[in-house]
């Protein structure tokens, strides 16, 4: 008999997927929020030897809880060094040390470029956002790029606002004709699915369908009309332990982040 | 040479209108005090940057105190988007605010240029990137070499540039450890810098050679201002006050309540309240 409870949500269902792309030995730069969760849960399963790296210059970090920033003392305390920002970005992302840059997405559109700037006009925004920080090098420095977010016809749109980061641009070789060398976004992991690029048209497309997901679903909840692999595989459901160590995780961070509840603002 | 001075008289002494200025730390040491002086002092106009804008540039702007700001992430870390930031941008609300906008790897690459004595930077990036079509600060060049075309942005030379630090010895020698982000090369890139620091210790004899100290000679003022980054976090002193964060993120969506915040954690208050504040952030002996 299993101790924990089997079934899970679509997000723990995201999280897990996208935890099990990365390999033990990749140099993972990490964004915050899913990305960063995921890159956590893969370091505490089957990637133990990960090397994470956080904006802020932390490198080889390995946190034992969530940072709710990309600066949390805990993670430069556990890291194996830490270096100033313009080296992170000039040595470690633009010397092309990072195998695998992972992005979060406001807004993204079928060849994975990404908006996190403005909804609206950039002059004159509807909405402005915190905007790209260190993604746009993210998205062009690192050997591939994985994205993983919740899926919303609001979020996964027919055409960004801004490019914020470029992903495949109008697709097929568009980042080769901008001289950019790298594999751009090679995976994205949603609440319903694996999408991988076409390898012609670099459209994502529905590789995967996580447990009891329709593509009916998918496509409910996508902006563009998603296109589905032949072969279509289903995701593997979450094991005792990947779910064990996500929650463990999630609890650990709840219960630290409570514990500075008690501070008054100034 | 460096001068031990009262917070108050630190950045009245410095700071000035029209200034361009650089108050940093890359969530951590965010240099709060500093920022609620020259927001008591009213200074007005003021060109502010900083790679992570954050609560004190929220609170800044929405006093009314800029007329641009140049950053590279405009959000509250962890939490969300910077409501009275938005309020200027969207609305004009108190009084609209100039933009410049760029990547962390601009601005990074930008702030060691002006350290470095250089006019301008040059590095592989915005390559597909929206921002270099509505920053005309974001420019390219090719290098003689190789014909490559990278980017280039003109260097960043605040005219002061306030940080928070661990401590200084008594000669006003600074040591900043832990998360150092970009201030070395923000206070190198300034014209003047001031430095708050959490306490003043006889000497830096038994430091790790090669930790970020920054020469007396390389600073115009220091202040003592015990938890002067508060609800940031100092490394080996208090931890991030998270709460306080979220909590923000409410007050700050809220003209009046923002007012009211501001007029009694701020306008009536002093450099001397931070102590209290990361009492209870301190790790227990």
């Amino acid at each position: 008999m299993s101790e924990i409870d089997l079934g899970f949500t679509p997000n723990e269902m995201m999280t897990i997927a996208a935890s099990r792309a990365l390999k033990n030995d990749d140099v993972c730069f990490v964004g915050i929020g899913a990305p960063s969760a995921a890159c956590n849960v893969a370091r505490l399963t089957h990637a133990p030897d990960i090397t994470l790296i956080y904006e802020s210059g932390t490198i080889g970090t390995a946190p034992h809880i969530l940072p709710l920033s990309i600066g949390d003392g805990e993670l430069c305390e556990t890291a194996v060094t830490t270096v100033a920002v313009p080296e992170m970005f000039r040595y470690w992302l633009q010397g092309g040390r990072i195998t695998i840059g992972f992005l979060g997405a406001a807004q993204l559109d079928k060849f994975g470029n990404i908006n996190t700037t403005v909804i609206g006009d950039y002059a004159h925004p509807k909405t402005r956002l915190p905007g790209g920080g260190g993604a746009p090098e993210i998205a062009t420095s690192s050997r591939e790029v994985y994205i993983t977010m919740a899926q919303s016809k609001r979020g996964m749109v027919e055409k960004i606002d801004f490019f914020t980061s470029f992903g495949h641009g109008e697709g097929g070789d568009h980042r080769k004709r901008l001289g950019i060398d790298t594999a751009g976004p090679s995976l994205l992991i949603t609440d319903l699915a694996v999408w991988k690029p076409d390898r012609v048209t670099k459209e994502f497309t529905v590789v995967s369908l996580h447990p009891g997901v329709t593509r009916e679903e998918v496509q409910a909840t996508c902006g563009w009309e998603a296109k589905f692999a032949e072969a279509l595989d289903e995701t593997p459901a979450p094991t005792e332990l990947e779910l064990k160590t996500l929650r463990d995780l999630q609890a650990r961070t709840k219960a630290a982040h409570a514990g500075t509840a008690k501070g008054k603002a100034a | 040479m460096v001068n031990f001075l009262p917070l108050k008289k630190a950045v009245a002494e410095t700071l000035h209108d029209g200034d361009t200025v650089a108050f940093e730390g890359f969530t951590h040491l965010i240099p709060t005090a500093a920022a609620h002086e020259a927001i008591r002092q009213g200074f007005r106009d003021l060109t502010l940057i900083r790679m992570t804008p954050d609560l004190i540039y929220d609170q800044m702007i929405g006093m009314g105190m800029a007329k641009k700001i140049v950053f590279s992430y405009l959000g509250n870390p962890g939490v969300g988007l910077l409501r009275r930031v938005r309020d200027a941008i969207e609305n004009g609300f108190p009084r609209p605010i100039e933009v410049e906008e760029h990547s962390h790897a601009g601005m990074a690459n930008a702030y060691e240029a002006g350290a470095a004595g250089l006019p301008c930077a040059v590095f592989r990036g915005y390559r597909g990137a929206g921002l270099a079509a509505v920053n005309a600060n974001i420019k390219s060049i090719t290098c003689p070499f190789t014909g490559e075309v990278l980017a280039a942005v003109p260097a960043i030379r605040p005219d002061v540039t306030f940080i928070h630090a661990q401590k200084a010895d008594r000669k006003g020698n600074v040591l900043v450890e832990g998360i150092i982000g970009i201030q070395k090369e923000a206070v190198l890139a300034a014209k003047r810098a001031v430095v708050t620091v959490e306490e003043v210790v006889d000497s830096f004899d038994d430091l790790h050679p090669n930790l970020t100290v920054l020469p007396n000679w390389t600073i115009a003022a220091i202040s003592i201002v015990p938890g002067g980054s508060h609800p940031s976090y100092t490394h080996g002193y208090y931890e991030r006050d998270n709460s306080a964060y979220l909590e923000w993120d409410e007050i700050a969506a809220d003209r009046d309540r923002f007012q009211a915040w501001m007029q009694k954690n701020v306008i009536e208050s002093s450099a001397d309240d931070f102590a209290a504040r990361v009492e209870h952030l301190r790790k227990a002996a």
